[in-house]
């Protein structure tokens, strides 16, 4: 790559990326100062499709706001879920039954894989690849009928309940996760040959847009942002929750800071989770999904609380501030693609705009997620 | 005289009809061999396996209202979708489908081609230009380089062939190459080249009409996830058409100028075989060739723009310089 003239700033021009355009997968804006075809400076403006789930948090009671974590990411819908129920339940002392808490595991590295696999598809397709996305799909379809079997809904879940799950998994269920496995293990080959051994997709991504790791930790970029720039951090292993202690699982780490350690992260993060589901399908307890005991009406005590999680997109952190009453006081959250996302305004600088939107690319950005 | 008038009338819209049955129904096909590929049905409602497709479609672009953005250049603005489409109708003219279908051969066939080919280019650069667009302005100066680029190595691999048949007349090129296949331009060992490196020759002509013709992978132009849509992002009704159309004319071009200068035109590829029409083998091998255009289309991600230009600057020029000096020294010892 050739490095750019040097221009007054009087000879750059503004370009306005967005808010509907094809790259930025939603309605993100970003304004770019061009010089020609490289970036001189970029800013992120988002807010578009701002819903107040924060401010929903402060006036709904706690059986309400269930609801308003799966419009938050409508990709992985169920991990954001997990975290809410988990800090209540740990708010209010309520018990989960073992079986609940597996069928919780299993659901959420089930949607792990979709949202990944969505990703693939529309990250090789921001490449100019398009039939990825069309295998990718297909692929996802298949844990989108398992899911809505047992769930009811496809993309924004309801499902999970404080103290277990609303509705159990069957026999049907189970042989169809099990038959999915396999199914995956083999189109992930066909993908690593498809797009990963591709000379012209590698090409695109090796050794661009280097992400470090201080970048990393003054940005507190998570997932596979940090993960492909050699940070070891999965909440899933570094603060265990729920029942993933009881997993073999291994957390994907690469050092070359690049695109291609991203892409390679996520990858290989779809092998884990292959690897949580199997594991949690031959450990499934028997028993109920909803505890014997559970308050009517949820009060946690007055406190602070917090719990993270770890989600297709990077660790989620929600915090709860009760008063005693039946609503919140205050309930922040951590949305993780927040941070990810402005690490492309200093990332950005000198790069062409089409390694830019590589880039952003490989950041996995679902919008509705940062405005919340 | 009178008859020599009918006679280009009817050439030319002989010319005109081939050029926009083809580039309609390359798009029903792209679309279905894109379907086939994805594993899903692609167009199949309108008409048996979805064939009046293209007519219907084109029925609602003309049915659409031309917009013209404010500030725009007016007159570039409705005069580059014509551009784009009309060089690769006059590129028909001279291009011969057998020893008999030919409008009007020339003895500078070759070259007719490449003139009405790099106006082509010309279409992008007003389009971008006139529509008051950043992304049209970036893709139709992307088109530039691109087409610079491109057109080099194409013009000294074409010499190459041009200079082993000693002709610039495409009928007397495709003469040259009859006999069985491995006569051909492609295979080096029988034909009048005996230059080894002929199947390097054809993959740098190959590569540069995808260039030149805005294929994916190297459809920088129209990069959908960088640039919205190129140079015709301001372009709606029959001006989007005639691009869309254009550039499947453009492909037809390129494809049976790579089966004339390489895989011998109209010639069968086994001689016992020369008894089914030589139009029949132009076409065969033509639609082939689109084929693989199609196919890798839906198989690669884009390149880069610095990618384009070194593949071009860096590889495609030296090797093909190479080659025809290599050429020329062959046709001096033999």
């Amino acid at each position: 790559m050739n490095a750019p003239i040097e221009l007054q700033p009087d000879e750059t021009f503004i370009l306005n990326v967005g808010p509907q355009h094809p790259a930025t997968h939603g309605v993100l804006r970003v304004k770019m100062e061009m010089n020609g075809e490289y970036i001189v400076e970029a800013e992120t403006v988002i807010g578009y499709i701002h819903r107040m789930h924060e401010k929903m948090g402060e006036v709904k009671t706690y059986p309400q706001y269930l609801m308003n974590l799966s419009r938050m990411d409508y990709l992985g819908a169920l991990g954001y879920s997990h975290g809410h129920v988990l800090l209540v339940e740990k708010a209010s002392g309520i018990e989960v039954p073992e079986r609940a808490e597996y069928i919780r595991a299993i659901m959420v590295e089930l949607n792990r894989v979709s949202s990944h696999l969505f990703w693939f598809g529309a990250f090789v397709m921001d490449l100019g690849g398009f039939s990825p996305l069309m295998y990718a799909l297909q692929d996802r379809e298949h844990i989108l009928d398992m899911l809505e079997a047992v769930t009811g809904s496809r993309l924004t879940y309801c499902y999970f309940r404080f103290g277990g799950v609303y509705n159990d998994v069957d026999d049907e269920f189970i042989s169809s996760a099990r038959r999915f496995i396999p199914r995956m293990r083999k189109s992930l080959k066909k993908y690593h040959k498809l797009v990963t051994g591709n000379v012209i997709f590698r090409k695109r991504l090796e050794g661009i847009a280097p992400v470090s790791q201080e970048m990393c930790r003054k940005y507190g970029a998570s997932s596979a942002v940090a993960r492909g720039s050699g940070i070891n951090f999965d909440v899933r292993k570094n603060e265990p929750y729920s029942v993933y202690p009881e997993f073999d699982f291994d957390v994907p780490v690469f050092h070359e800071c690049d695109s291609l350690a991203r892409y390679n992260v996520r990858m290989e993060e779809i092998e884990q989770s292959l690897r949580i589901i199997e594991q949690g399908l031959d450990k499934l307890p028997d028993g109920p999904i909803m505890p014997k005991k559970k308050p009517k009406i949820i009060k946690p005590p007055a406190g602070d609380y917090y719990q993270a999680v770890e989600t297709a997109r990077g660790s989620f952190g929600i915090r709860l501030v009760s008063d005693g009453g039946k609503i919140p006081y205050r309930l922040k959250l951590r949305s993780p693609t927040y941070s990810n996302m402005h690490l492309f305004d200093e990332a950005c600088r000198g790069m062409m705009i089409m390694d830019a939107l590589a880039f952003m690319g490989s950041l996995d950005l679902v919008i509705p997620e940062i405005d919340r | 005289m009178s008859l020599t008038l009918l006679n280009v009338i009817v050439a030319v819209v002989i010319a005109i009809g081939f050029a926009a049955l083809n580039a309609a129904y390359l798009v029903w096909a792209e679309r279905r061999g894109a379907a086939r590929i994805q594993r899903r049905p692609g167009p199949n409602i309108n008409g048996p396996w979805g064939l009046l497709q293209p007519p219907l479609d084109g029925i609602k672009l003309m049915a659409k209202q031309l917009i013209i953005p404010g500030g725009a250049d007016k007159i570039l603005f409705i005069v580059a979708p014509v551009l784009a489409m009309f060089p690769a109708i006059m590129s028909f003219v001279t291009i011969p489908f057998s020893e008999t279908i030919v409008a009007k051969n020339m003895n500078v066939g070759v070259l007719m081609i490449f003139a009405f080919a790099s106006t082509g280019s010309m279409a992008l650069v007003f389009a971008g230009w006139s529509s008051r667009n950043k992304y049209a302005m970036m893709s139709s100066v992307r088109a530039v380089s691109q087409a610079v680029a491109y057109e080099i190595p194409m013009l000294i691999t074409t010499i190459t062939v041009v200079m082993i048949a000693g002709s610039m007349d495409l009928m007397e090129i495709v003469r040259q190459q009859s006999g069985s296949f491995l006569h051909w331009n492609i295979f080096p060992l029988l034909g009048n080249s005996h230059n080894i490196l002929m199947p390097i020759s054809f993959l740098i002509f190959f590569t540069c009409t995808l260039a030149e013709t805005n294929r994916a992978p190297f459809d920088l132009g129209e990069a959908e996830s960088e640039l919205v849509a190129g140079f015709h992002t301001e372009y709606g009704s029959m001006g989007f058409g005639l691009f869309f159309m254009g550039e499947y004319a453009n492909i037809v071009i390129g494809s049976c100028l790579t089966t004339i200068l390489f895989l011998g035109g109209w010639n069968a590829p086994l001689p016992f075989l020369s008894f089914i029409p030589g139009v029949f083998w132009f076409l065969l091998k033509l639609y082939l060739l689109i084929a693989t255009f199609i196919w890798i289309r839906w198989t690669f991600p884009r390149t880069t723009i610095y990618g384009l230009l070194n593949l071009s600057w860096k590889i495609l020029i030296p090797l093909s310089l190479f080659n025809l000096l290599f050429t020329a020294g062959l046709l001096k010892v033999f």
